[in-house]
């Protein structure tokens, strides 16, 4: 074989490559297929760059996912080199974000020796669970250990809750008493009645409370304010928008495990049911995981973010700093929850925090019962406008602090 | 009907698209603009499936001047649509001329049941529409397609987007009162951000998506010359060289490259042979390219090293 792959149907290898790109993590719908098909058919495809351009255009829709795409590119498209076969083999530094399975699979499938597969794992791009789930101090913690009297405490205040998240204005209108002068309405109730706007309509734009996002760190340090936070979001789940999910050494969805009535019943199913509580902490896989497979989904419509977290990160800081810059940009607003900002002594010095708190629009604790009532006042007064972020500064608002504490 | 849009003048002759990526790239450096293949062939490809382009970078890359040199390219106007947060349809797209409307009514006055029930109809009908950029974008009856540019998408609220995304779908704007307009001949259509929001993904995902970088010296440099021809070939090189390395900093605002050329300009003015450029006068000039208290210290601390680390090359 002189190429990586026999020179089959082109459309055949462009769907092949399409699919190396899905497992690197890239979105590439029927449409984008079909546009790139089309792409290819306008340029002359001997010119690897233009390919590589078009190519690009089309999967590309964020700055960082340009690196993982120019790899894969250069995995895929290797021209076929004599050298190659002789067993000179160019060196590739920048590897692809290919979980095992998908990494063997593409080791058969590019017919390549397993030497010259790029390497599996990059810092910037990190495996899920690998390597590190080997360690992970698969203990499951029961929960209840907070005393009956707290428990207590936080329903009825939960339950008690006076306040709602804040809503955000939507792009239609509504009819309203209040509000802008509604001048279709009006032009045509007056043509109506003889020429003379005599009632006027008005409208003001409709409006939609924002979603919830709740990630909680459930690692070791964190286990027993994780449980207050995720009786927290079942409570508030019953009347808000709510996602939730959980981490310590991987992201779990636990939404749907919240959904049941009884809060004993929903926590236990939580469990049961997510392994690793209790372990160590990598907030910015988490977050890359969060980024990568669930915001699209869940960070519509201007949704409010929580990260509960005390910021002892054993995993890459970098990782984490980038992770949360994102995860900033999608959001409406960022909180972040640590329940050792509740002690007058604490500052935030762990490697952890400092990277997170440049990105994050509020940092509050999360200690007590009072932090909560107090960011439940905080989720009901959140501005209509986002925190504007200085384009291509580094320093964000987080001057704003301890606020709440 | 007056366009409410910023209006270039269209040559006589249209000099029809280009017909292959060297063209285009001639072309755009003929028109002023020098950018690398791999930019040059995604707008191609753009103009030739007809998709919308979508360009992210920092601030100051020549993301806004790609629209501009693409219209003077094609020979087509350029109708510009500036985001900012709260835009909405009215200002965008269309609004109805309430003013004139209520005229209308007026005149009728005492009419017959019969005239009123159709001056209702004449009150929803083109004559009392206003056309703002999206609008007359799509409903365009230029001879060349006109180039819609979208500028700062990010600066627009979430809301605004999915609007701009049932246009871009299939370039159709529909008006309650008339039935939906289509857009005989599909405008280029040019998206640009420079991230202080994530854009959604089906926004993106109805575009070609390319991240402009800082160009490099050699690129920076003929940007120069060309923006500003009486700026020398060494003074260019000094100030391209110490920007590009002004970019390795740690900075609030990284200069970009109109930042580049109004630099070279200012020491140009300043420079006695008008071809040299030392620390004292580049200190002097600085803030035509850093705009924040701190990164001038900071550089002003740095330069001297700048400077030397650079010998200056004929």
């Amino acid at each position: 074989m002189t190429g990586p792959l026999p020179a089959v149907d082109p459309l055949a290898r462009l769907a092949l490559f399409a699919r190396l790109l899905r497992d690197c993590g890239l979105r590439t719908t029927p449409r984008r297929l079909t546009d790139a098909a089309l792409a290819l058919e306008c340029i002359d495809m001997r010119l690897r760059s233009d390919v590589r351009a078009v190519l690009g255009g089309v999967f590309v829709s964020r700055r960082e996912e340009l690196a993982v795409f120019d790899a894969a590119f250069d995995v895929f498209f290797a021209s076929p080199d004599p050298r190659r076969t002789a067993g000179a083999i160019p060196r590739r530094t920048r590897g692809l974000p290919l979980d095992p399975r998908a990494a063997a699979f593409w080791k058969d499938a590019l017919g390549m020796p397993a030497s010259q597969l790029p390497r599996v794992e990059d810092e910037s791009t990190p495996v899920q669970s690998s390597g590190y789930s080997a360690q992970e101090l698969l203990r499951r913690r029961d929960f209840s250990e907070m005393s009956w009297e707290e428990e207590q405490q936080i329903r009825r205040l939960l339950r008690q809750a006076p306040w709602r998240v804040a809503q955000r204005r939507t792009r239609r209108l509504e009819p309203a008493r209040r509000g802008a002068l509604n001048m279709r309405r009006t032009l045509r109730r007056a043509a109506r009645e003889g020429g003379e706007p005599l009632r006027l309509a008005r409208s003001r734009p409709r409006r939609h409370r924002r979603p919830l996002v709740l990630i909680c760190d459930v690692s070791g340090s964190m286990d027993r304010v994780s449980r207050q936070l995720l009786a927290f979001a079942h409570a508030v789940g019953r009347r808000e928008r709510v996602e939730t999910f959980v981490f310590s050494t991987r992201l779990t969805r636990v939404t749907h495990l919240l959904r049941r009535r009884d809060i004993d019943e929903a926590l236990a199913q939580t469990a049961r049911q997510v392994h690793d509580i209790g372990g160590g902490t990598r907030i910015g896989e988490a977050l890359w995981r969060f980024n990568r497979d669930h915001a699209r989904r869940v960070l519509g419509h201007g949704a409010v973010v929580l990260v509960l977290s005390d910021g002892w990160d054993r995993g890459d800081v970098d990782l984490l700093t980038g992770e949360m810059a994102r995860l900033h940009r999608l959001s409406h607003r960022l909180i972040w929850l640590n329940p050792l900002l509740g002690s007058a002594s604490y500052s935030p010095q762990t490697r952890g925090m400092a990277a997170a708190l440049p990105h994050v629009d509020d940092f509050l604790a999360a200690h007590n019962l009072e932090a909560l009532d107090e960011l439940g006042r905080r989720l009901a007064a959140l501005p209509e406008r986002r925190r504007r972020v200085e384009p291509g500064s580094a320093v964000s608002g987080a001057d704003a602090g301890r606020a709440g504490a | 009907m007056g366009h409410t849009a910023g209006v270039t003048a269209a040559p006589p002759t249209p000099p029809g698209p280009p017909a292959g990526i060297d063209e285009l790239i001639e072309r755009l450096g003929a028109a002023g603009y020098l950018c690398d293949r791999r930019l040059a062939t995604v707008i191609f490809v753009a103009l030739r499936i007809g998709k919308p382009l979508f360009l992210e970078g920092e601030a100051g890359v020549g993301k806004t001047e790609a629209a501009l040199a693409m219209a003077g390219v094609l020979g087509a106007r350029l109708i510009r649509l500036q985001c900012y947060e709260g835009i909405d349809l009215a200002h965008a797209a269309y609004e109805w001329n309430y003013a004139r409307q209520l005229l209308h009514i007026r005149l009728l006055g005492e009419a017959d049941t019969g005239a009123r029930a159709r001056a209702e109809r004449d009150l929803f009908s083109e004559e009392f529409l206003l056309r703002r950029p999206l609008l007359d974008a799509i409903d365009n009856r230029d001879e060349v397609a006109p180039v819609l540019l979208i500028d700062e998408i990010d600066r627009s609220d979430e809301e605004f987007e999915a609007f701009l995304l049932e246009v871009l779908n299939d370039f159709t704007i529909s008006i309650p009162e008339l039935g939906t307009v289509r857009a005989r001949r599909r405008p280029l259509v040019v998206v640009t951000g420079n991230r202080t929001r994530e854009v959604h993904d089906a926004l993106k995902r109805r575009c070609l998506y390319h991240w402009i970088d800082y160009p490099d010296l050699e690129r920076e440099v003929a940007i120069v010359r060309v923006r500003a021809p009486e700026v020398g070939e060494r003074l260019a090189r000094q100030v391209t060289g110490v920007v590009q390395e002004l970019r390795g900093m740690d900075l609030y605002k990284l200069p970009g490259v109109a930042e580049t050329v109004d630099w070279a300009r200012a020491v140009a003015v300043l420079a006695e042979d008008g071809s040299n450029a030392d620390a004292t006068l580049l200190d002097a000039t600085m803030g035509a390219a850093l705009k924040y208290q701190e990164d001038l210290d900071r550089v002003r601390a740095a330069l001297p090293d700048l400077v030397s680390a650079r010998p200056p090359t004929p």
